[in-house]
């Protein structure tokens, strides 16, 4: 006996909406089962991982906060995967962001003017950008696979941070604490509401979502890269480059990257620590395939595996369970969502062999 | 070999309802074939008509959703192709399967049961390829082998297990006149030794030739089991397509004008070990002329193209001259806005996006050179949605493309109808010049006339065309001019009257210059 999967002749529209929606449920059944099995009510558990949160003012801030990082790096992977460039180290990309924005509030700390919060900024997209350079470089002019070396730049650039806050960046008054000096208020991205903590990085996740789906949806250059992701020999034809591609989707994803990452240290932490993210550019590769790499969606699946962080710290403490089940959600949100999209393009069909075979070739 | 002394009036091959779906779409539907001992069977059809598909099923590559297959007297159920080749079925595929880097006697062990040594193997192929005139040096790399050479290790490596019947799909698509006389000879002795084979082909001529009796496809459906002997080219040609096929004029050609496109000792290395690289090609094609390239598949025809569009530039600018203006460093698009417009062999992926809707694979290759009428916004470069659909619209309506829908996705048109989108795409523009590779490869005789028609009629408007094909029928219905194409090597250009199919053959065998005069005179 064998199994095929059989491509389907149409593939139904309803479906294709409902897919993300599926996958979610299934999530939340198993997810159910899960908690059953550590031996916890599986409603109250469901109920204070996904409802609790947003039940209250502080915490949809905490939302936001959470949600920012990871709709604006999956929001650039969008670009870089849809062009068939598979940026997988937007983490590293993230921290050294982060580390080129902090120069101004950890290096030159006696400079205060409204200038330097933009400046960050700008910095953070740069220091993104080069990062994602490298890979990019490597792709274009070598041939190098990209899939490898932007992963294993991640580890570069988390043991750059890690050596820059136990080293030449620590804070001389921090008791040896391995951090840097605090920003200075003058580098600190301000709150977006009077009602709590999330601050601008949201409001730049929304904007960048907006722009790239404007670009994707009209103009020549989001065709281009549709093409490209979707045969390079027809991008030939049409007069693009894929070299230039690579170039454009890597740095773009790089900025953005390296946006979150400032933004997040700038507006949530303020200060550089050996660890500044939860693994935002890895989780933000479910987020940028949950959304169907479509950016509007993208803010959807930021703002549901947001969700799954918050609700993980909420039964953490309200069920004494360790950070693990976080983990495991997310790792059954993307399986169930991969899984129903194949599922929606083909169909399983398990082929039987006669016991009659003539051929004797069937009972291999 | 277990079933000898069969009775001779018995059959080799009964094939009962064969059905294959993908899906809910039946590539083949209720077939009935069968096939007697030590007769040459014909397979005819259009592209897609199920032949492939058929055989497929045949040789153990594809399972059937329904139906049965009768070997010799008894049902089997051919699960792989070993099991196949077991039973005693060989087969020789369109496309082959060989490793370039490996020699001929090592690609053969590959096939063969493990534990033969290599050395026997040598011996074996090298005998049996000599006796069924198809000489073989078992020790060649196939890289280095020409396409009909490479057949015969595909033919010899089926002929070795022995089989008593031979599958051949579409065998002489790649041969050259004279190659295919030689097959045709080795077909003839396999008959001669009772064995059976199953010839697949789209080719009239060929299968009045040499075979004995005939089954027609259509749709997946047989049309026709006839002696095709006693029918007329035009009978199976209706039973193929199921109507009769208009009939390409090429009168009023032949005015020329200036010279519109032109290569002066154009050279290209190859971009990869096995691609073929272009030697000191020259061409002229003036205004109101179709000038056709022929040639055995793989002989630089893809690269000649790539040079020629600009879709990989060349070194210097004045090898390649565009209304007598230097454009070889310039890319595909500089190209198009100096009125060139480009139709390459492959359409799924390469002149098309399959995923992309018409009117989306319409801006692929005109979003600059209509620039002012597809995009605004300026710097943003906003595509004007509208106007491109009113124009695919067009196109659409000026060539006959029957589809699914307002805009469907190309890739769920015809080969045919997306082909006559594609030449169409580039009709709309009025080129002045048109550069088309392999115009007609695998579309239906119905679009396949259209297309031709369509190209013979812009040059009779003034334009100039460039058609690189390897149908020499497709050839002489719309050149005006000819030249061969033969490993990178251009020959000279004849006009179209002065050349033979047998001139063709030899220089697609590469016999130009010199030789050439003497080969040909001998010849006639």
């Amino acid at each position: 006996m064998r199994i095929e999967l059989e491509r389907r002749a149409d593939v139904s529209k309803l479906f294709s909406i409902l897919s993300p929606f599926i996958a979610l449920g299934l999530t939340l059944f198993f997810g159910g089962i899960m908690f059953m099995m550590l031996g916890k009510d599986p409603f109250s558990a469901l109920y204070s991982f996904f409802i609790e949160p947003l039940t209250e003012v502080w915490s949809l801030h905490e939302l936001a906060i959470k949600a920012a990082p990871l709709i604006l790096i999956a929001v650039g992977l969008s670009v870089c995967y849809r062009s068939n460039n598979w940026n997988i180290g937007a983490e590293g990309q993230f921290i050294m962001g982060a580390i080129a924005g902090s120069i101004l509030p950890v290096v030159f700390y006696e400079w205060q003017s409204p200038l330097v919060l933009p400046l960050m900024m700008l910095l953070g997209m740069l220091g993104g950008a080069l990062f994602a350079g490298i890979p990019a470089f490597l792709k274009a002019h070598l041939n190098t696979n990209e899939i490898l070396t932007s992963l294993m730049l991640v580890y570069v650039a988390q043991l750059f941070l890690d050596w820059l806050v136990r080293g030449p960046w620590r804070n001389p008054g921090g008791m040896n604490f391995p951090e840097t000096r605090t920003f200075d208020a003058t580098a600190v991205l301000p709150e977006m509401f009077a009602s709590g903590r999330a601050h601008w990085g949201f409001g730049f996740a929304i904007l960048a979502a907006i722009l790239i789906w404007f670009m994707m949806r009209y103009t020549l250059k989001g065709f281009e890269i549709t093409v490209l992701g979707q045969s390079q020999r027809a991008g030939r034809f049409a007069g693009f480059s894929s070299r230039k591609m690579i170039w454009f989707s890597m740095l773009l994803s790089g900025a953005l990257a390296g946006l979150a990452g400032i933004a997040e240290v700038s507006g949530a932490i303020q200060q550089l620590r050996p660890v500044i993210s939860p693994g935002y550019g890895f989780t933000a590769i479910i987020v940028a395939f949950l959304g169907r790499l479509n950016p509007l969606g993208i803010v959807v699946s930021g703002l549901v595996l947001a969700l799954t962080y918050l609700g993980g710290e909420a039964v953490q403490v309200s069920l004494q369970i360790s950070d693990k089940p976080i983990r495991v959600f997310q790792g059954l949100l993307l399986f169930f969502v991969l899984s129903c999209d194949t599922l929606i393009h083909y169909k399983i069909r398990m082929i039987w062999y006669d016991l009659n075979d003539t051929t004797g070739e069937g009972a291999r | 070999m277990s079933a000898e002394g069969q009775p001779a009036n018995s059959l080799l091959l009964a094939v009962g309802q064969l059905t294959k779906l993908f899906g809910t779409f039946a590539a083949c539907n209720g077939i009935n074939l069968d096939i007697k001992p030590g007769e040459i069977h014909a397979l005819l059809g259009e592209n897609g008509a199920g032949k492939s598909t058929l055989v497929k099923m045949l040789f153990g590559v594809l399972a059937p959703t329904s139906g049965q297959i009768v070997w010799q007297g008894q049902p089997v159920r051919i699960s792989s192709p070993s099991a196949a080749r077991k039973l005693g079925i060989g087969m020789v595929f369109q496309h082959f399967s060989l490793f370039e880097a490996l020699t001929v006697a090592e690609n053969i062990a590959l096939s063969m049961d493990p534990g033969v040594s290599l050395a026997r193997i040598a011996k074996e192929a090298s005998d049996l390829s000599h006796a069924y005139g198809l000489p073989l040096d078992p020790h060649a790399h196939v890289a280095d082998l020409s396409v009909g050479e490479r057949q015969r290790i595909e033919i010899v490596r089926a002929l070795l297990q022995n089989p008593k019947l031979i599958i051949l799909d579409e065998p002489t698509s790649v041969l050259t006149p004279q190659e295919a006389d030689r097959l045709f000879e080795t077909l003839n002795k396999l008959k001669a030794e009772g064995r059976s084979v199953l010839y697949i082909s789209h080719r009239l001529e060929e299968v009045q030739r040499i075979c004995d009796r005939a089954t027609v496809l259509r749709h997946g459906k047989v049309t026709g089991a006839c002696d095709p002997r006693q029918e007329t080219p035009s009978s199976l040609a209706r039973m193929m397509v199921g109507g009769d096929v208009a009939h390409v004029s090429a009168e009023g050609t032949g005015t020329k004008g200036a010279i519109k496109l032109e290569a002066r000792h154009l050279s290209a290395s190859a971009r990869t070990p096995f691609a073929v690289s272009l030697k000191n090609i020259c061409l002229k094609v003036h205004a109101g002329e179709v000038l056709a390239i022929a040639g055995v598949a793989g002989n630089g025809q893809g690269e000649l193209f790539d040079a020629l569009s600009g879709e990989y530039p060349v070194a210097s600018d004045d090898v390649i001259l565009i209304s007598d203006k230097p454009v070889g460093t310039r890319g595909i698009n500089a190209r198009r806005l100096m009125g060139a417009g480009f139709v390459p062999e492959e359409r799924h992926g390469h002149a098309a996006v399959s995923a992309l809707s018409l009117s989306d694979n319409l801006i692929l290759a005109r979003s600059q050179s209509d620039r002012r009428a597809f995009l605004g916004g300026g710097p943003l470069g906003l595509i004007r949605q509208d106007a491109v659909k009113m124009a695919a619209k067009r196109i659409s309506a000026a060539m006959d493309v029957r589809k699914s829908g307002e805009n469907p996705p190309a890739g769920s048109l015809s080969g045919g109808n997306l082909q006559k989108f594609i030449v169409g795409r580039e009709l709309d523009r009025q080129p002045t010049v048109l550069i088309v590779n392999q115009p007609t490869w695998g579309v239906d005789a119905g679009a396949a006339s259209r297309i031709r028609q369509a190209l013979v009629d812009l040059a009779k408007s003034g334009s100039a065309v460039l058609v690189i094909s390897q149908d020499l029928d497709e050839i002489f219905e719309v050149a005006t001019e000819i030249a061969v194409i033969s490993e990178g090597r251009l020959s000279d250009i004849y006009p179209a009257s002065d050349l033979s199919r047998e001139k063709i053959g030899l220089l697609m065998g590469g016999m130009y210059g010199k030789t050439e005069t003497a080969e040909t005179a001998h010849a006639h």
